[in-house]
């Protein structure tokens, strides 16, 4: 199976994986079929933390009646940095330093890792 | 030198085509004009042309297209794209080719109708499948997210981004081709409609149409072609990434590898440089640039381009065309900051020009500061 695909289908069974290589224990985000730098093909997956920290953050403006929204970088507890957004509290409020907890939501039909602060 | 031809090449000819609005042409077109203009300045025709190096914006194959179109057959041609920054790769690989003696003629071309064909910038890439799920404005959230964490790391403000904007719009006041001319003052800038914060419509390039050409030759054939030959004393490049997620550290791009690179191999230093241009896509660019490239250290940049240092009668003359902010931007930069070089280090930039202008810097940006290259170009004293 293609690494994207089954890191959604992960994603589709309610578990945000993640790839590690076995022979060097570092993370790897996203998918993709060897490790960057070493080449190393022994991949594996497994359930990441879900803990992570705002790395950068911006708010996107829209015309109403659209609604601003984030777009964030996250920096995941097992190293790996990826696009996200900051749910539940205002686009505004968002803060760069600020732990924030991973949750798999249902949007445009597909499931996708969004953050909450705790 | 690491092996880099110091001064063993020249630019004998450049042009810039149709900036602004050029309705009534094609991309091609407009890269044909600016490519016969810059042909001519070198006494060339296109028939002399045996290297030919290109990007188009939605034209991958334009090596093929734009040699049929000029009707030549290069033995050597080179399509790399790598965003805006292309141009500045294109020079650093011809003057490695000439100096091989692999060909004796290169071109280097670029044009778009952007602004006429559809009013928006030109996407040449596809968006990552990563990214666009979360909806990032493309490409302006990735340098959005860049200038938050510099903002954060540094303190920089969004004030001293505008002082950018500003300096850029002085210098297209000086400049009977740019395109926004009009009086813009810092509490516009500060004020103006927020897009993916921290940067405003103001602190973004303008989009228009534009084409340029540059034409280079071996040094000991360039007093054939031009009474002032630009030499190329340094080239160098850098990757780092592909989407922003990737980026190692937001507030440190490639120029700080490209940079040093290329300064070793012109044996020059940044206070030695007269004029520099850099692709300002968005007002965070040209401070991080400016900092990678070792005129101000890490972190400084905002403090640095603060009360008009980098504006007409500052300090140090950057972006003297008016940049992407106020110049034009026809979707990649890349070639006008060689082209302006080029002006500049001739004496020919009218009312803008620098005096004295010996060594100039360009430096290109390309994805979302994802590909980086400098270059650095002297007058006939400087080799």
């Amino acid at each position: 199976m293609k690494p994207d695909e089954e890191h959604r289908r992960h994603l589709a069974e309610g578990r945000f994986m993640l790839q590690r290589s076995r022979s060097s224990g570092a993370f790897v985000h996203p998918p993709r079929v060897a490790e960057p730098g070493s080449g190393a093909t022994d991949l594996e997956w497994i359930q990441a933390s879900g803990y992570g920290t705002v790395y950068s953050t911006t708010i996107v403006r829209q015309k109403p009646p659209a609604t601003d929204y984030n777009v964030a970088l996250v920096d995941l507890a097992e190293g790996p940095r990826m696009m996200s957004r900051v749910v539940g509290i205002a686009p505004a409020e968002v803060r760069i330093g600020m732990p924030v907890h991973a949750c798999i939501v249902i949007e445009d039909d597909a499931p996708l890792v969004v953050f909450e602060p705790p | 030198m690491q092996g880099f031809p110091r001064g063993k090449t020249a630019i004998v000819g450049a042009a810039t085509f149709g900036v602004g609005k050029s309705p009534g042409f094609e991309a091609i077109d407009l890269a044909a004009h600016a490519s016969l203009r810059a042909l001519a300045d070198a006494r060339l025709r296109p028939s002399d042309v045996d290297a030919l190096f290109i990007a188009q914006p939605q034209d991958t194959l334009a090596s093929l297209s734009f040699s049929e179109y000029l009707g030549i057959q290069p033995r050597l041609t080179d399509n790399n794209r790598s965003g805006g920054s292309a141009f500045l790769l294109h020079l650093e690989h011809a003057a490695l080719a000439l100096d091989a003696g692999l060909c004796d003629v290169a071109l280097i071309a670029y044009g778009s109708n952007q602004a006429t064909a559809s009013g928006k910038l030109v996407q040449t890439s596809r968006p990552s499948m990563h990214e666009a799920p979360y909806k990032p404005l493309r490409p302006i959230s990735s340098y959005a997210l860049a200038a938050a964490r510099h903002m954060h790391r540094y303190g920089t403000t969004k004030r001293q981004l505008a002082e950018v904007a500003v300096a850029a719009r002085r210098w297209a006041q000086l400049n009977p081709e740019a395109v926004a001319r009009d009086e813009l003052m810092l509490d516009a800038v500060v004020n103006a409609r927020m897009v993916s914060d921290p940067l405003g419509t103001r602190d973004c390039c303008l989009v228009t149409d534009g084409a340029a050409a540059v034409v280079m030759t071996r040094a000991e054939r360039a007093a054939d072609h031009h009474s002032r030959p630009i030499y190329l004393l340094g080239a160098a490049a850098a990757v780092t990434h592909a989407d922003i997620a990737a980026m190692p550290d937001l507030t440190v791009t490639g120029a700080a590898s490209s940079g040093p690179r290329a300064f070793a191999q012109a044996g020059a230093k940044p206070a030695d440089i007269d004029v520099v241009q850099v692709y300002d896509a968005f007002t965070i660019n040209t401070i991080l640039f400016l900092e990678d490239l070792g005129f101000c250290a890490k972190g400084e940049g905002g403090a640095f381009v603060e009360g008009g240092r980098i504006a007409p009668g500052g300090a140090l003359p950057v972006n003297t065309s008016g940049g992407g902010l106020s110049y034009c931007h026809p979707g990649m930069f890349g070639l006008f900051t060689i082209v302006e070089s080029v002006r500049q280090l001739r004496g020919e930039a009218g009312e803008r020009q620098v005096n004295g202008a010996h060594l100039a810097l360009a430096h290109g940006n390309g994805g979302v500061l994802s590909s980086q290259a400098t270059a650095i170009f002297g007058t006939a004293e400087t080799v």
